[in-house]
C-alpha cells in the first residue's frame, strides 16, 4: 500500500479527517524551509504538501506568488526540491509527501527522470496545477511505472458529465479546489462543500482533500469533516512572510511560529 | 481564390487535442478546462453559422475598415535597390492596427455566447486599444491587464484604453510586461467563470485560441493574395511579418502555406542583439515548455523558469511563440529570422521618411529584414511585408531612444 492510502486508511481508523499543510521549497531559503518541513509531523501534519516554485504561477494568488519568488531568489532547482523530500526521509518514512507545481520545470528536468527522481528521493504524489487530464498520458506512463500518486485537480466548474473523465486514471486523493479563483483568495462555505463533496463521492472512492481557501482553525475542520482531508496554504506562508526581516531572512523562531499555527490547525482537526 | 486544402495540405491544423505537430494542446488547470472548451464549441458552431460569418464580413467591412489597401512602396524599393516592395497596409484599420480582425471576431463570439464581462491583456496596448474599442462598440465592459512598464512606455494606448471606457489595471507581478498581463488575465478569468470571456490578443494560449486567432488574422493574407493577383498577376516571392506572439505573421502566412513558391520569413524581436541574451526571439534563442496553456519554443533558462524577454517594441516583448509558428519552423517551412532594437528604430525612420507611414514599431523589425533582403534580390522579383501598425503610439518611445525631448 502507498504511503498516502496507508495514511488515509489510518486516519479512517482514527475516525478524522487529515490536515495537510503546504510550504514553498526554499521559502526564503532552503535551511528555514527545511527545519519547517522536519517540523510539520510533529506539529500534526498528516500529509505535506511542497510547493515547487515557478516564475508564472498562474492558479496562484500574490502570496504563494511571493513565496515561490523568495525560493527562486534563494536558488531552488527542481533537483534540490527532490533533495529536501530525501533529507527529510532520513527521519521520517511514514508522512506522505506531495509535490505540487507546473509543468514546464518538469519537462524540462525530463518528465521519464522527474518521476524516478521523485519516486527514489520518497515523493508519494504529484500535483500538477497546468496538467489536465487531457494532457495527462504526457506524464501517466512515468507517475504510474515509479508508484507515484498522480493527483487530480477538481473545481467547481467541473460539472458532473465531466468528473468521471477527470478522475479517470487518478490515485492517491482527490484535489477538490474549492473556489473558482486563485489560491488565497476566497473562501468556499460549508453549505457549498456539503453540495461539492457528495458530488465527487458519488464517483470516485479516493479521498478528498479541500484547498484554496481554507485559512483558520474552524475552516479546516469544517474542510477535514464535510471531505477527508483539509490543505492549508497561503494562511502559512502569510504567517512566514511577517517573519521575515527587511532583508527578507527568517527571525529567529520564524519556524516556530509557523508550527505553532499548524498545531493550532491540527487540534481543530483532531476535535 | 485560395488553393483547395488537399490530404498534404499545411492547412489542415490542428488536430482534435489543439495540436499542430507537438506543439500546441490544452496546459490549463481544471477551473478553466470546462471554459476552453465551451468556447471551443462555440466557436466550432459559430464557424459553420453562415450568419456569423455575414455579421462579421459586416463590421469588418463597414467598422473595421476591410479590405486593407495592397501598397506598391516605389521609393522604398528605389532606395534598397532590389525586389519590388509591397506593403499591406493592416495598420489603415480602425484602432491602427492588425489587432481588430481578431477583436471583432472573438467580440462577436463572446456574444454569441451570452459573456457579459471581456478581459485582455496587451503588451504594446495596440490589442487592448481594438479590445477596449469593440467593447466600447457593444457596451460591455472591459477590464484589460498591462504590465506596469508597459503602462509607462505606452501611455497614450493607456488613456486611448481609459477613453473607451476600460478599466487599465498594470501588472506590477515579473517584469510588468506581456507575458505577466496574461497570467494576471488568466487569473481573473479563473475567479469569474460565469459572465466572462477571455479576448486572448495572439495566436498563443491553450487551443482554441491559437487555431481561433490564427483563422480571425487570415484576412489579411487571403486579401493579399486576391490583391496580389490584381496588382502583379502572381504570387509574391517573400512575405515578411514580424513577430511577438506571432497574430499578424500567422495571418499572412497562412493562406501562402502551401504555395511553395513563396518564402515566409517571420522576424523576431533580437533585442539588444541574441548574443547578448536580452532579447525576445523564442525560436531563435529558445526552446520547447509549456506556458500559458501552449507547448511551445520558450525563453528559459536550465531549470525550466521563464526568462524575461527584451524589446524596444512592447508587442513583441513576450517569451513564447504561437505553437503554429513552433511547428512550421520545425518543418522549415517558415524561416525564423530577427532584427535588433537598432535595426528597427533605423527601419521606423527610412519607412517614414520614403513612405510618409510611421509605421508601429512591431512591423519595423520586419522591415528591418525587409531592408536586408530586398537588395539580395531581383528587381523582377516581389516582397509582400504586413504593415500591421501605426506608429503615433511609439513617437515617444522613439523621440527618447533618439535623444530628442518632447
Amino acid at each position: 500500500m502507498s504511503r498516502i492510502a496507508a495514511r488515509f486508511a489510518e486516519l479512517k481508523r482514527q475516525a478524522r479527517g487529515a490536515l495537510i499543510p503546504f510550504l514553498e521549497a526554499w521559502d526564503p531559503d532552503e535551511a528555514t524551509s527545511m527545519a519547517l518541513l522536519r517540523g510539520m509531523p510533529e506539529a500534526g501534519a498528516d500529509l505535506i504538501e511542497i510547493g515547487m516554485p515557478f516564475t508564472d504561477p498562474m492558479a496562484d494568488g500574490p502570496i504563494i506568488q511571493a513565496a515561490g519568488k523568495r525560493g527562486l531568489a534563494a536558488g531552488v532547482k527542481v533537483a534540490k526540491v527532490l533533495e529536501m523530500v530525501r533529507d527529510f526521509r532520513t527521519t521520517d518514512a511514514a508522512t506522505p509527501v506531495v509535490l505540487m507545481g507546473y509543468l514546464n520545470p518538469i519537462l524540462s528536468y525530463g518528465t521519464e527522470r522527474f518521476c524516478k527522481d521523485a519516486a527514489e528521493a520518497g515523493v508519494d504524489g504529484l500535483i500538477i496545477v497546468d496538467l489536465p487530464t487531457e494532457e495527462a498520458d504526457l506524464l501517466l506512463p512515468y507517475s504510474s511505472a515509479n508508484g507515484l500518486d498522480f493527483i487530480r485537480l477538481i473545481a467547481p466548474t467541473t460539472d458532473n458529465e465531466r468528473l468521471p473523465h477527470v478522475l479517470n486514471g487518478s490515485s492517491g486523493f482527490v484535489y477538490y479546489v474549492s473556489i473558482a479563483g486563485i489560491t488565497g483568495t476566497r473562501t468556499a462555505t460549508a453549505e457549498q462543500l456539503e453540495v461539492a463533496i457528495p458530488r465527487i463521492r458519488r464517483v470516485t472512492d479516493l479521498p478528498i482533500a479541500i484547498g484554496f481557501g481554507v485559512r483558520t482553525p474552524d475552516q479546516a475542520a469544517t474542510a477535514a469533516k464535510i471531505a477527508d482531508a483539509a490543505v492549508v496554504a497561503s494562511a502559512l506562508i502569510e504567517t512566514l512572510a511577517t517573519q521575515l526581516d527587511a532583508d527578507g531572512k527568517a527571525r529567529p523562531g520564524a519556524v516556530e511560529v509557523v508550527l505553532d499555527q499548524i498545531r493550532a490547525l491540527a487540534a481543530a482537526v483532531r476535535k | 481564390m485560395n488553393t483547395p486544402i488537399g490530404v498534404n495540405s499545411l492547412r489542415t491544423g490542428p488536430n482534435d487535442r489543439g495540436r499542430f505537430g507537438d506543439y500546441g494542446g490544452r496546459f490549463v488547470a481544471e477551473t478553466l478546462m470546462p471554459l476552453i472548451l465551451e468556447v471551443e464549441r462555440a466557436y466550432t458552431a459559430a464557424k459553420a453559422d453562415a450568419a456569423f460569418d455575414a455579421e462579421l464580413r459586416h463590421y469588418m467591412t463597414h467598422y473595421v475598415g476591410r479590405p486593407s489597401p495592397l501598397w506598391h512602396a516605389e521609393r522604398l524599393t528605389r532606395h534598397l535597390g532590389g525586389a519590388k516592395i509591397y506593403f499591406k497596409r493592416d495598420e489603415l484599420n480602425h484602432t491602427g492596427s492588425h489587432k481588430a480582425n481578431n477583436c471583432m471576431g472573438q467580440i462577436l463570439l463572446a456574444r454569441r455566447m451570452g459573456k457579459t464581462r471581456i478581459i485582455a491583456e496587451t503588451g504594446a496596448g495596440q490589442h487592448g486599444v481594438a479590445t477596449a474599442t469593440m467593447c466600447a462598440l457593444f457596451g460591455l465592459p472591459c477590464t484589460v491587464y498591462m504590465g506596469a512598464v508597459d503602462v509607462e512606455r505606452q501611455a497614450p494606448n493607456v488613456f486611448r484604453m481609459k477613453l473607451l471606457g476600460a478599466e487599465v489595471k498594470p501588472v506590477t507581478s515579473g517584469a510588468g510586461t506581456l507575458k505577466d498581463a496574461m497570467n494576471e488575465a488568466m487569473r481573473d478569468w479563473v475567479a469569474n467563470v460565469a459572465d466572462t470571456y477571455y479576448l486572448i490578443g495572439t495566436v498563443a494560449g491553450p487551443h482554441p485560441y491559437p487555431m481561433m486567432v490564427r483563422d480571425f488574422q487570415s484576412v489579411i493574407g487571403e486579401e493579399a493574395k486576391v490583391q496580389m493577383q490584381e496588382a502583379e498577376g502572381r504570387l509574391p516571392d517573400a512575405a515578411v511579418a514580424c513577430i511577438g506572439g506571432g497574430s499578424n505573421a500567422m495571418g499572412l502566412f497562412h493562406p501562402f502555406l502551401d504555395d511553395a513558391s513563396v518564402r515566409l520569413i517571420g522576424v523576431e524581436a533580437g533585442g539588444h542583439g541574441i548574443e547578448t541574451g536580452e532579447h525576445a526571439a523564442s525560436l531563435t534563442g529558445g526552446r520547447p515548455g509549456v506556458l500559458h496553456g501552449n507547448r511551445t519554443y520558450l525563453l528559459q533558462d536550465d531549470d525550466g523558469q521563464i526568462l524575461e524577454a527584451h524589446s524596444i517594441s512592447a508587442g513583441l516583448d513576450y517569451p513564447g511563440i504561437g505553437p503554429e509558428h513552433a511547428w512550421l519552423h520545425d518543418i522549415k517551412r517558415v524561416e525564423y529570422v530577427s532584427a535588433t532594437d537598432q535595426e528597427a528604430l533605423a527601419a521606423f525612420q527610412l519607412c517614414t521618411r520614403t513612405e510618409g507611414i510611421i509605421p508601429a514599431l512591431e512591423p519595423a523589425h520586419a522591415l528591418a529584414y525587409v531592408t536586408r533582403l530586398a537588395p539580395t534580390m531581383k528587381p523582377d522579383q516581389i516582397i509582400l511585408m504586413n504593415l500591421c501598425g501605426r506608429g503615433d503610439k511609439d513617437i515617444f518611445a522613439v523621440a527618447q531612444h533618439l535623444g530628442v525631448k518632447l
